[in-house]
């Protein structure tokens, strides 16, 4: 028997699967619910709302500077319970492998999912595993599901945006996607971008007794910051105002956006958080938020402005040009 | 990366801004104006990423030319190359062109019913895909200005050298200089300066232009591709206007030279022939192009499978023409971002990044 990969019958329910699972799920997952591998996870009745959503994971390469897939598996669904203003609790976790996956690859990624589980106070309480044959997946995809429970203060309706209001964001915007992308294009190199990867429901909860100022907050993943403004202020009153000057990207992502030609705001983080609040809280929230490690570069990002449904970026140089939302596919220069 | 901040330096800029506004004035107190044409696609997405627009007084016009070497490719080109993929060869080019429209249908849509069309990101991954499949004919899409024809035209040598008999090229290549010449005859074309290209001219050298400057009277500025760059190449021609003194400036002076590369205009010369060549929106400029030779005709696609390239017909209600000449802004044509967009793109000039209604659209403020 070859132990070394993940063979079919690791998920066909029979002897291989148990292996599997008593070998790998249960060592890493099995303390809480999920010990006696029941069908379906009993959880404890909560007091407030709850609030649920769900996931899937396809990055490429599975791993990268900064992390691996399992990683952003439990950050995407923490992050996305937290921008919903709720406390994260529990998670699911599928997993779809591919026939021929190296055994080392795949408990790399369950350490990944464990550790990261662990650091945000989550608990992986069901799951399921599927193998399908070489070819029809691309190693592994990953989905998680989540619950948490609504924060008392936070009601976030972007209705409410003001002309006036400040934008904020907690860190450096595009750092993930420059990683996958130089690992994916072979442009790795010593120094280059590393992946933001991390959960925000900390600097959520940072939030307290200001919660009632903030209007929106939102996890810029795919499409970028630009795609999220965009979203945020269409068919609106209102729009952004961003200052070019004031963006916080990384050195090493600049070099690789402007070698490939990309444009930082399109490009996805997996551990930033945009908020949105009336302008009388920017300052304390910003506090709040620098006294934590993964809000340390936390800044000013722009203000909400009466233009509607347009998001303007003002440039270093003094000029004004729209900011737009990127396009589906990503096309090579050809001089 | 530092390097890079040097060129978008803000107090570089207010300054150069305020030397563009002085200037403007001394035009404005002769009752002028200055309409100054682009051509090249990395200046016009420049221009536009940087909102440079907004830093010009109502006076100065910035005209996006014929610049793109994709916006440029005549319909029937395209349609030449849907003709190979239908009869069986295989199409290695850069992923632009893929969503061109030729005169009836694009290279996407011919991938979609069954015709081999390979995006390649380099041509020696269109030799690479060639040594792969030995059972096929390859042809690689050969578009571009003198920047790329150096390092794409050496195909040729790597191909001969490999003893790979199943590569040839679709040649489309252009050359500026002959453009610039076809646009100052034009009468429809209101053009007073020329922002020269970055790129092409480190290969052709800035003295390429001397001969055009010197025949026309219209100045020209040789400008690199970050807003300072940029802004201190218009202030070079409003100050040529306000003197009325056009000249051959190269403001470029850190990576073009007088002479251009010597090696690329050898290769160049080795394999290629100047021939009359057909612009998307501009019609036939004589000379414009470069074709194989005729010795190398067994890599020049169009001979080897007797598929000649043919006029095109395209939608005639593009008017990617009109914008490629300056006589009217993307946002006069009827088709600007309703019929015509980046995702289903009518004209040439919407489907590269570089074109420049496509850089309006996504830009504009």
């Amino acid at each position: 028997m070859d132990d070394e990969r993940i063979q079919l019958g690791h998920g066909g329910g029979g002897r291989l699967s148990r292996e599997l699972v008593d070998r790998e799920i249960l060592p890493r997952f099995g303390d809480g619910p999920l010990r006696g591998l029941p069908d379906a996870a009993r959880l404890p009745t909560l007091t407030g709302p709850i609030v649920f959503t769900t996931d899937s994971f396809v990055v490429q390469p599975l791993r990268f500077p900064g992390g691996n897939i399992g990683h952003l598996a439990v950050h995407g669904t923490v992050n996305d319970l937290a921008v919903s203003g709720a406390r994260p609790r529990w998670l699911s976790l599928a997993l779809i492998l591919e026939e021929g996956l190296p055994r080392a690859v795949f408990r790399e990624v369950l350490d990944a999912v464990r550790d990261a589980a662990a650091a945000c106070d989550v608990q992986v309480v069901t799951g399921d595993t599927k193998v399908v044959p070489r070819g029809q997946c691309d190693g592994m995809y990953v989905n998680t599901a989540g619950i948490g429970e609504a924060l008392p203060g936070l009601e976030l309706d972007p209705a409410g945006l003001r002309p006036g209001d400040e934008l904020l964001v907690s860190g450096p915007l595009g750092d993930h996607g420059m990683a996958v992308m130089a690992a994916r294009e072979g442009i790795a190199i010593a120094g280059g971008p590393v992946s933001d990867t991390a959960p925000v429901h900390r600097l959520v909860e940072a939030l307290g007794d200001l919660s009632p100022a903030v209007r929106f907050m939102r996890d810029p993943t795919r499409g970028g910051a630009a795609a999220v403004l965009n979203e945020l202020v269409g068919g609106r009153p209102v729009g952004i105002q961003l200052e070019e000057a004031a963006l916080p990207f990384s050195p090493s992502a600049r070099a690789v956006a402007e070698a490939l030609g990309l444009d930082l705001l399109h490009v996805a983080s997996e551990g930033r958080v945009l908020l949105v609040c009336a302008p009388d809280a920017a300052a304390g929230i910003l506090e709040r938020w620098r006294a934590r490690p993964e809000g340390r570069a936390a800044t000013r990002l722009g203000r909400v402005t009466p233009e509607a449904g347009r998001v303007v970026l003002r440039t270093a140089v003094g000029g004004r040009r729209l900011v737009d939302v990127p396009q589906g596919e990503l096309l090579p220069r050809i001089c | 990366m530092r390097y890079l901040e040097g060129f978008r330096d803000p107090e570089a800029a207010r300054h150069l801004a305020g030397r563009i506004r002085d200037t403007t004035a001394r035009l404005a107190d002769q009752g002028r104006q200055a309409r100054i044409m682009e051509v090249c696609g990395t200046h016009t997405m420049a221009i536009a990423r940087h909102g440079l627009r907004d830093l010009l007084p109502p006076q100065v016009e910035l005209i996006s030319g014929p610049g793109c070497p994709v916006c440029v490719t005549d319909a029937g080109y395209v349609d030449a190359a849907i003709a190979l993929a239908d009869s069986g060869c295989t199409i290695a080019t850069f992923g632009d062109l893929v969503r061109v429209p030729g005169s009836r249908s694009t290279l996407a849509e011919a991938r979609s019913r069954g015709a081999e069309v390979e995006v390649c990101y380099s041509p020696e991954a269109a030799l690479a895909l060639a040594a792969r499949r030995p059972e096929r004919e390859v042809v690689f899409l050969a578009v571009g200005f003198e920047t790329t024809i150096a390092p794409v035209v050496t195909l040729v040598r790597s191909a001969a050298g490999r003893g790979l008999r199943n590569l040839s090229l679709l040649t489309a290549f252009k050359t500026v200089p002959p453009a610039l010449a076809a646009l100052a005859e034009d009468p429809e074309v209101q053009v007073d300066a020329f922002l020269c290209p970055a790129h092409v001219t480190a290969i052709i050298g800035s003295e390429a232009y001397r001969p055009f400057v010197e025949r026309y009277g219209i100045g020209c500025v040789v400008a690199g591709f970050e807003p300072l760059d940029i802004l201190h190449g218009v202030d070079t021609l409003l100050g040529q206007l306000a003197d009325r003194a056009p000249a051959l400036a190269n403001q470029y002076e850190r990576v073009v030279r007088p002479g251009g590369n010597r090696k690329a205009q050898e290769v160049m010369a080795t394999y290629l022939v100047p021939e009359d060549a057909s612009w998307r929106g501009l019609g036939v400029i004589p000379g414009s192009g470069l074709a194989l030779r005729p010795e190398y005709a067994a890599f020049d696609a169009a001979r080897r499978h007797g598929r000649p390239v043919a006029a095109g017909a395209p939608d005639p209600r593009c008017r990617c023409g009109d914008v490629l000449k300056g006589k009217i802004r993307p946002r006069d044509c009827r088709l600007f971002g309703t019929a015509c967009t980046p995702d289903r793109p009518v004209g040439p000039c919407m489907v590269s990044s570089e074109g420049s209604c496509a850089a309006e659209l996504r830009y504009g403020a």
